[in-house]
């Protein structure tokens, strides 16, 4: 009624106890003798009138507890009373102390930083201001990688123009090669740096602000406009040491005196969102109106919707825009290309969506180690309480109520779960920072990783709920346990500590299961990994690197706009190329030497099909193959294996053009033509010249676009009669590649003293990049399961030890009658086994019916694949006989005279 | 309980606390229990500790006021008296307990047969 107006009293006694106490005991003092006063003048001695006097007052301590509890916040004083209480208990117990905030710290600290990732990833939206607004606009998946997922500068215009659902369409260079960018301060050697061109309104759609300077305006990407760019944060840092003057500096970018405008906040990272796993260092502005308008498809595009419109009509009016997008305006048989191949999805699903299956499985992993943590710890409580029991009796006997008694146990469970989630905290954040620095993982917004509110919210909320899961269970157990019976509850072996050995046995068989299930999720995942491992790539990662190479045209060749222009340019590219190429083959440990414009598993693009000569085309052609510009020396370098004959210096420009193909394209071609034996080599295909492509040879099908997809067509073509795009040379050495590199890079400088001190990159590292997202996931999981396997070990082993233990008079008896140390052995042990054989049993049933939801994660893997069941049954087994043995060994080594003497 | 002696309802305690107050004037918590206790003839199971309980409650929320003084046998004590808000609550809560046994004596001068007369109404 008036309990408000009481609060600010209530507190202020509750802090100045003290102050109260002594002034409640002196008026209880003067009670008593004026009471006693009364009582002698009524006759009696002064002993028996304070007797009396006290029998009127009711006990001056049952008066004290109700004053106080009327005056202050006694259930506040109860909790700091139970954890003084609690606190000094755990002092007491050092090595269970220890084991309990260990066991709650590894579970706690793997769940919080799993939170992290999934919240980082899947559950937060993504770093821009109204992000849902945000949609990537573009086909769907096709074979022909970049080249069908991108649009022409014609085709965006026009979407621009068409679609009124979008405050704004933008999009970027999508075929910008790591390393395109070189920069040249003073005399010094040019450093490398990954610039990517944007459309000027990239970051108007993004709604990013700059930290200094500005970002791009129309005029930056258009013709004759001088080259600005865009730092990120990152490269500022670290290129420029975080120079605050930097704006309007101008520096030798890519030969060019080139102006920075601003300097992006480190909360944006383009790489994060757009190009996870590599890094990019700067933005240029991507020119429209100049040459890429010639250059195909080449934009991808992400749109802001209008505030308000939903995404069906959005696509719907996409849909309805597409038939009038060209493809060059110049060729109106190129409009309507993209009828059915403009469709916007939400930004965050094209970031992230396909790891939603991942992250649950990740996160339904951690909670699996939670629950096998909370079982632990139900367990070690629960045979502390049954050692405490008689504590609580007593206590119970003394008065303390059911709820009390279950509230201090409910304080101790709390309290440690909150040490346990103090450590679990630091743990996660040193596993978040170090994943934070897991640049090379080529996961999205991975580098955005951090303990944020959400994840301290998290914290809070596992620690109390497993604190009241492993908690209360043993706390009801005990409450509920009869007083008189605990307290007669002497020796080991009667009632009571029987029916809490049924129990924990109970709570040990669901922590197999647990287990059981987690290591089957991490035995396919790791078979998975095996099998992509296994994957014939087509081409031989080891012993193979690569490194771009810098080389500028003569401009006194002309700009390739005539014919004769472009064969003298070629020429020359040749004629350099094979001079670098012979003189890096001269160095010793090199096997090959080649050059290519795209590497495998990098990016790609497409220049249409070429078929047969002389065959009609089908209507409805396939997407194109995969282009590959390449040198002689380059597929023997890679280690792809070339049927007919590979290219060599004499195919030069104004000879006959020539291409090699790969196996499946060769097959598709061959099912339209007459070809003797199917042979594609040896063939003429159309190219629209009149002399066509000759086809030299059939290479093996290679793993260029991904290494767990199919593989997809490929068509290579000689680097002296087309024009590539920045030269990657690849060397096979028969040393490692990382002993080639100083060898390498001398050879490049000697021929080009303006070689950029690029990375000599091993082709082992771009196969790891592209399995990085399943190595990562499979190394958490494999760790959950080895840390679920751990706990259902420790288990094992208390539950056993303890049995043990309450057996130890039964084992004297045994003992003393004759049975063997053998037999006793034997007993305990099989009893581990059983209980490990109906936890992997009840384990297994699980897995089998969960498999389903990790199908899609697996590669050449059954989610019922009986090797990874029988491994997991076997690995349990023998963990849990090992954690049976040593109790076992104990239960042999009982004396039988000790043993019959413990009562 | 089949003590002879009534036990306190809820919060007749404070309200005993308050009428003796208003009665007495200033008074100690032993002068406030025994008065009770003769007042009520000695009917009320009162455990005198309890008063303190009701005091403290009461000091807070400002119904009573305390200073300590010397009892009439020359003993220290801590007198209470009624504040003006306590007299005002003592008569809200008087007024209550008297309505409130009025509908008491109500339900129990209902007669057995009384509940036919209401079916059919």
């Amino acid at each position: 009624m008036n309990g408000w107006k009481r609060l600010p009293h209530r507190v202020w006694a509750f802090f100045s106890r003290r102050r109260h106490d002594a002034e409640l005991d002196s008026e209880l003092e003067s009670h008593l003798q004026m009471a006693s006063d009364e009582y002698r003048s009524q006759g009696m001695t002064a002993v028996e009138a304070r007797r009396r006097a006290l029998i009127d007052l009711g006990g001056v301590q049952q008066a004290r507890e109700r004053q106080r509890e009327a005056r202050g916040l006694m259930q506040i004083d109860i909790l700091v009373q139970d954890l003084k209480y609690t606190l000094r208990k755990l002092m007491h117990e050092p090595g269970f102390t220890l084991v309990a905030v260990l066991i709650l710290a590894l579970a706690i600290g793997a769940n919080i930083a799993v939170f992290s990732v999934v919240n980082t990833i899947m559950l937060r939206p993504l770093p821009f201001p109204n992000a849902q607004q945000l949609v990537w606009i573009a086909p769907p998946p096709t074979k022909c990688g970049m080249s069908c997922a991108t649009y022409s500068t014609d085709a965006y215009d026009e979407f621009r123009v068409g679609a009124r659902s979008y405050q704004d369409v933008t999009g970027f260079f999508a075929f910008s090669t790591p390393g395109n960018l070189k920069l040249t301060v003073g005399n010094g050697v040019p450093v490398p740096a990954t610039g990517i061109d944007v459309i000027a309104n990239f970051f108007d759609v993004l709604n990013v602000q700059p930290a200094m300077g500005r970002l791009f305006r129309a005029e930056d990407g258009r013709n004759g406009a001088s080259p600005v760019i865009v730092l990120s944060n990152a490269w500022w840092r670290r290129q420029f040491n975080a120079d605050p003057n930097i704006i309007d500096k101008a520096f030798d970018i890519n030969g060019r005196q080139t102006t920075v405008i601003g300097v992006l906040p480190a909360d944006f990272d383009f790489g994060a969102v757009f190009s996870p796993g590599a890094k990019v260092d700067a933005l240029t502005p991507l020119n429209l109106y100049g040459p890429p308008r010639d250059w195909g498809n080449i934009i991808t595009m992400i749109g802001r919707l209008k505030p308000g419109v939903a995404l069906a009509p959005a696509v719907q009016e996409a849909a309805a825009v597409a038939p009038s997008m060209c493809w060059n305006n110049k060729y109106p048989r190129s409009c309507g290309q993209y009828k059915g191949a403009v469709i916007p999805v939400p930004l965050k699903d094209y970031v992230t969506g396909r790891l939603h299956r991942s992250l649950v499985v990740l996160w339904s992993a951690v909670g699996m180690i939670l629950l096998i943590a909370c079982v632990n710890l139900s367990n070690l409580l629960l045979a502390r309480a049954a050692a405490r029991s008689k504590e609580f009796a007593m206590r119970g006997a003394l008065g303390a109520g059911r709820g009390r008694i279950v509230r201090q146990l409910l304080t101790e469970s709390l309290a440690l779960s909150a040490i346990g989630a103090a450590f679990g905290l630091a743990l996660a954040f040193l596993l978040i920072s170090w994943m934070a620095q897991q640049g090379a993982i080529a996961l999205p917004l991975l580098t955005r990783l951090q303990v944020d509110g959400a994840a301290l919210g998290w914290t809070l909320l596992i620690a109390v709920s497993s604190a009241v899961l492993f908690g209360l269970v043993p706390g009801l157990r005990v409450a509920g346990s009869n007083l008189n019976e605990a307290l007669k509850d002497s020796g080991p072996g009667s009632g009571l500590s029987r029916r809490h050995e049924r129990f924990r046995t109970a709570l040990v068989i669901s922590e197999v299961a647990l287990a059981c299930v987690l290591l089957v999720g991490a035995g396919l995942l790791l078979r998975s990994f095996l099998q992509v491992l296994d994957i014939d790539l087509g081409f031989q990662p080891e012993r193979a690197a690569a490194v771009t190479v810098d080389y500028t045209d003569n401009p006194s060749l002309g700009n390739g706009s005539t014919p004769e222009s472009q064969r003298a340019i070629l020429a020359a590219r040749a004629a350099y190329f094979q001079r670098l190429i012979e003189r890096v083959n001269a160095l010793p440990g090199v096997e090959a030497a080649g050059i290519t414009d795209y590497l495998p598993l990098g990016g790609n693009r497409s220049w249409g099909l070429p078929f047969p000569k002389g065959v009609k085309r089908p209507d409805k052609a396939p997407d194109g193959p995969l282009v590959y510009v390449i040198t002689p020396g380059y597929l023997d370098a890679l280690g792809a294996k070339v049927r007919g004959r590979n290219f060599n210096w004499s195919d030069r420009s104004g000879s006959q053009n020539v291409v090699v193909i790969n196996k499946s394209y060769a097959r598709y071609l061959a099912s339209f033509s007459h070809w003797p034996n199917g042979d594609a080599v040896g063939q003429l295909l159309d190219d629209g010249s009149p002399t066509g492509l000759l086809v030299a040879g059939v290479a093996d099908d290679m793993h260029v676009e991904s290494v767990e997809g199919e593989n997809g067509w490929q068509i290579y073509y000689p680097w002296a009669q087309n024009f590539g795009e920045t030269p990657q040379l690849v060397v096979r050495t028969t040393l490692p590649p990382a002993q080639m590199t100083a060898g390498v890079m001398s050879a490049l400088r000697e021929i080009n003293p303006k070689q950029t001190a690029a990375e000599f990159r091993p082709i082992e590292s771009l196969v790891d990049h592209a399995n990085s997202p399943r190595r990562f996931f499979m190394l958490l999981v494999i760790s959950f399961a080895a840390l679920g396997l751990l706990l259902a070990a420790l288990g094992i082993y208390g539950v056993i030890s303890y049995s043990v233990t309450r057996q130890t008079h039964e084992i004297g008896v045994r003992l003393a009658l004759g049975a063997s140390p053998s037999h006793v052995r034997g007993r305990v042990l099989r009893n581990t086994l059983w209980l490990a054989i109906v936890g992997i049993t009840a384990g297994a049933a699980v897995s089998i019916g969960a498999a389903r939801l990790i199908t899609t994660l697996l590669y050449a893997t059954s989610p019922w694949d009986a090797v990874t069941y029988c491994a997991t049954a076997a690995i349990l087994l023998a963990v849990a006989a090992v954690a049976g043995y040593l109790p076992a060994l104990r239960a042999s080594r009982v004396s039988p005279l000790i043993a019959l003497r413990i009562d | 309980m089949n003590s002879s002696k009534l036990d306190l309802l809820q919060g007749t305690l404070d309200l005993m606390v308050l009428q003796t107050l208003t009665a007495m004037g200033s008074l100690h918590g032993y002068g406030i229990a025994r008065r009770i206790e003769q007042v009520s003839g000695n009917q009320v199971l009162l455990n005198q500790g309890t008063i303190y309980a009701s005091l403290v409650r009461l000091e807070q929320s400002g119904w009573i006021a305390s200073e300590w003084g010397v009892s009439g046998n020359n003993r220290k004590a801590k007198f209470y008296s009624i504040t003006r808000a306590g007299r005002k609550q003592l008569a809200h809560e008087a007024d209550y307990w008297q309505r409130l046994t009025g509908v008491m004596e109500l339900m129990f001068a209902m007669r057995p047969d009384a509940d036919e007369g209401a079916g059919k109404a």
